[in-house]
């Protein structure tokens, strides 16, 4: 057989696929894992400042209390709550349940609207 | 290793565009991707301004009306146009789905037709699904019993053996799903995909089949069963129905099980 003048091209994948939610949440937890290893070395360095001598508790401090410093705080509180919701429905998926797909989008739902929730929570304890 | 982006040979230019004849009034836009083998271009994006008076209601209407007359070197598989063969599976409107159910009312706006997303394509719609069906193929997908066949009628099941084969038989093998898959786009190599799986479970759960060690022997591997995330495209796109995620997590739980 005569063999095509050119390689067969990939058809196109990830730049015309819309992304159902469920393929969402699932990005979005491999996401937010890569983003909690990265955050706790952050929180180390943060606690072995606070830990060192006042020049660095100083410096520190004031970077933890700036807004960026709390933005990034939020920001790793709801990251990791939204790891840990989605890895409780991970469980559930593991012992078989909640496949159906009316099960599966609200449960992709419920881990959004949760982990939002549960950082708000935090934070109003946290600063009041 | 994953790549997200396309190789610069499959990178889709802008194509021609095949305007509605004079004095169509109600007319839609149809983009559909072009390859052809022939000249060694790059794949196109070409435009199709459509009669909608005289087109049928699903898209793979419109598609065999481009063709009949506007440009009848438009290419796609198509044949029973009732959503049992399986072979009009493409992405439509940037999801999976066969063209001759998916109807064109549920669309907004112009319709955007690609072929099943990551794969080798032959020409236009049409991709090479080798390595798809070589997938099924390794998963053995017969019957496997130790007992002789009786001689005088056929292999008895109770109803409620028989009931666990629902959802997992009626697969059409139409590549909708494993097409789907992110795990699979990036790992067809040596991940099954989920059509692959759900028929690897269709005989796990089979109470005639007395070969399920083998098989889920085959199936412990890194990739082969494992590359499942649970992303559920897979039964996101089904245009059958069926729920691959829930197969291959019942496999995954077999997995467990016989080791307890």
């Amino acid at each position: 057989m005569a063999q095509s003048p050119s390689p067969r091209p990939l058809s196109p994948h990830l730049s015309i696929y819309k992304l159902p939610l469920t393929a969402l949440v699932s990005i979005t937890h491999r996401a937010t894992g890569v983003i909690n290893s990265t955050a706790l070395i952050l929180i180390v360095w943060t606690l072995a400042g606070a830990a060192g001598p006042a020049d660095s508790f100083g410096f520190v401090g004031a970077l933890v209390q700036s807004w960026f410093g709390k933005l990034m705080m939020f920001g790793f509180t709801l990251s990791l709550y939204y790891h840990f919701c989605n890895g409780i429905r991970h469980l559930f998926w593991d012992a078989g349940h909640g496949f159906e797909l009316e099960a599966a989008n609200r449960s992709a739902r419920l881990t959004i609207i949760a982990a939002i929730v549960l950082s708000v929570i935090t934070w109003l304890v946290a600063l009041l | 290793m994953a790549e997200f982006t396309l190789p610069a040979n499959s990178i889709v230019k802008p194509g021609k565009h095949f305007p509605a004849p004079e004095g169509a009034t109600n007319t839609r836009r149809f983009k559909i991707y072009r390859f052809d083998p022939d000249t060694g271009e790059n794949p196109r994006l070409d435009t199709f301004d459509v009669d909608m008076d005289n087109c049928g209601p699903m898209v793979l209407d419109a598609m065999i009306k481009i063709k009949s007359e506007m440009d009848s070197s438009l290419t796609f598989r198509r044949s029973c146009r009732e959503g049992i063969c399986g072979s009009c599976a493409m992405n439509i409107d940037g999801s999976n789905t066969l063209a001759c159910t998916m109807s064109l009312e549920d669309i907004d706006g112009e319709v955007s037709i690609y072929p099943l997303p990551h794969q080798p394509i032959l020409k236009d719609l049409v991709s090479d699904l080798t390595n798809f069906y070589a997938q099924y193929a390794s998963i053995e997908p017969w019957l496997k019993s130790d007992s002789p066949a009786p001689p005088d009628r056929e292999r008895l099941q109770s109803p409620a053996d028989r009931e666990r084969l629902d959802g997992a038989y009626e697969c059409i093998l139409c590549a909708c799903c494993s097409t789907s898959c992110p795990s699979y786009w990036w790992n067809s190599d040596r991940y099954l995909g989920p059509a692959a799986l759900l028929a690897s479970y269709r005989w796990l759960s089979d109470s005639r089949d007395d070969a399920t060690g083998e098989r889920l022997d085959e199936l412990e591997d890194p990739f082969k069963l494992y590359r499942c995330h649970t992303i559920m495209n897979c039964a996101q796109v089904c245009p059958k129905g069926l729920n691959p995620a829930k197969a291959i997590a019942e496999t995954k739980k077999m997995m467990v099980q016989r080791r307890l």
